[in-house]
């Protein structure tokens, strides 16, 4: 019985000093941004690494997400007699909702895992030490812009990824469902509010990049340095990231749609 | 490893995407040309009953969008809702006793003032009040007066 309040207690601990240290972390590498600020160089890599290249998955995923709203959202309004709503319906979802959090989820698997990865077989093979014997900080030089680009990509992925899918519903609607185009965007324009509904959106994929950046950097961080160390932190950036992107999509959606 | 120089140019051409399509949602999925003050002139209608009408909702005549509802807010002193609506500068020339009723399109779908053109041959300029107006339907006060009759039909027979 003791032996299990002992584990317990040690476990819940050892949780809470995560959270120390990656909040620490996270005040370390906000004042490590003024190196980033001399040196842009380094931050188009990252955008380049973490951005670019997700942006296949983002695309693809993008369309066939749209076209499934489509498809779906029709069979569901077409009872009432409301299938010209398809284009509101279908905006409004992806650009509140589905395209900020489905472009973070796809983006924890893709980028922050390799961040992680990345990270944490430097910290394995001491190159973080390395760096550190010569007088250059690893959380200006490796840690500041990996989050930045993080934070810049995010929202570009996400809008990226709403006007495909409402792209991708298009033509389902007009292709498939012979909707009338007209009304398809006539109706999402009367609808659809660019402060309300896009910036919000917007918003929301800034937090989100914040929030999955900060989990990447810090899990490579913050593994042990082994093989099995670096899986593992590969693994929790994934399921923490997105846990935490959808319960934060939640407050942020309480907070600004009433 | 790729150089430096192309990595640059797909980071640009990938910023560029993304705030295009920035601007394509901006532009044609939300309203954004709404806050573009349309040209034109502002309209004034008192109705006993605005029902579900909203701000932004469509002005029309004979089935052509000529404007938007601009603002509605309660007239304390006649107690009616008071409607602002701002018609297209193109449309200048509509008579003065056009007369406004607020419709719904479809069962169930928003709703729109609908003008009816008058007779008079001085025409609606900034600032002029609707004579004639019809409030909305509500349906509960249809459903409710039908049932009224119905019941009123069997006592009598």
């Amino acid at each position: 019985m003791t032996g299990l309040l002992q584990r317990l207690g040690a476990a819940t601990l050892n949780n809470v000093a995560t959270l120390g240290r990656a909040a620490c972390f996270f005040g370390r590498i906000l004042r490590g941004l003024d190196e980033l600020a001399r040196r842009p160089g380094l931050l188009v890599h990252q955008v380049y690494s973490v951005g670019v290249l997700t942006l296949v998955i983002i695309v693809v995923s993008g369309l066939f997400v749209g076209m499934v709203l489509g498809l779906q959202g029709y069979y569901t309004l077409v009872d009432f007699g409301a299938e010209e709503s398809l284009g509101v319906l279908v905006a409004l979802t992806l650009t509140r909702e589905l395209g900020p959090v489905v472009t973070a989820l796809l983006f924890a698997g893709r980028a922050g895992s390799a961040l992680t990865a990345e990270i944490g077989l430097m910290k394995a093979t001491e190159q973080l030490a390395g760096m550190e014997m010569m007088a250059v900080d690893p959380e200006r030089r490796v840690m500041a812009p990996r989050l930045i680009a993080a934070v810049i990509s995010l929202p570009l992925l996400a809008t990226l990824f709403t006007l495909l899918a409402i792209f991708g519903a298009y033509g389902v609607a007009t292709a498939m469902l012979g909707i009338d185009g007209g009304a398809f965007w006539s109706q999402m324009q009367a609808q659809v509010s660019f402060t309300d509904d896009v910036l919000n959106g917007l918003i929301k994929s800034v937090a989100f990049g914040v929030v999955a950046g900060w989990i990447a950097v810090f899990n490579g961080y913050d593994c042990m340095p082994t093989s099995q160390g670096v899986s593992r932190a590969t693994t929790r950036t994934v399921v923490v990231t997105s846990l935490i992107v959808l319960g934060l999509d939640f407050v942020l959606t309480a907070l600004m749609f009433d | 490893m790729v150089n430096t120089r192309s990595i640059e140019i797909a980071v640009g051409a990938f910023v560029v995407a993304g705030c295009a399509a920035l601007f394509v949602l901006a532009m044609q999925v939300s309203n954004i040309t709404a806050f573009q003050r349309a040209e034109g002139y502002t309209v004034v209608g008192y109705f006993q009953n605005v029902g579900g009408l909203r701000e932004r909702a469509p002005v029309s005549l004979g089935g052509v969008q000529i404007g938007r509802v601009t603002a509605i807010e309660l007239d304390q002193s006649r107690l009616e809702a008071r409607v602002e609506m701002t018609i297209s500068a193109d449309y200048d020339d509509l008579p003065s006793d056009s007369s406004g009723s607020i419709r719904t399109s479809g069962l169930l779908g928003e709703q729109y003032v609908s003008l009816e053109p008058g007779g008079m041959p001085d025409a609606l300029k900034e600032g002029s009040e609707l004579l004639v107006t019809q409030s909305a339907l509500v349906l509960e006060d249809v459903v409710g007066r039908f049932i009224f009759n119905q019941s009123a039909g069997d006592e009598s027979e």
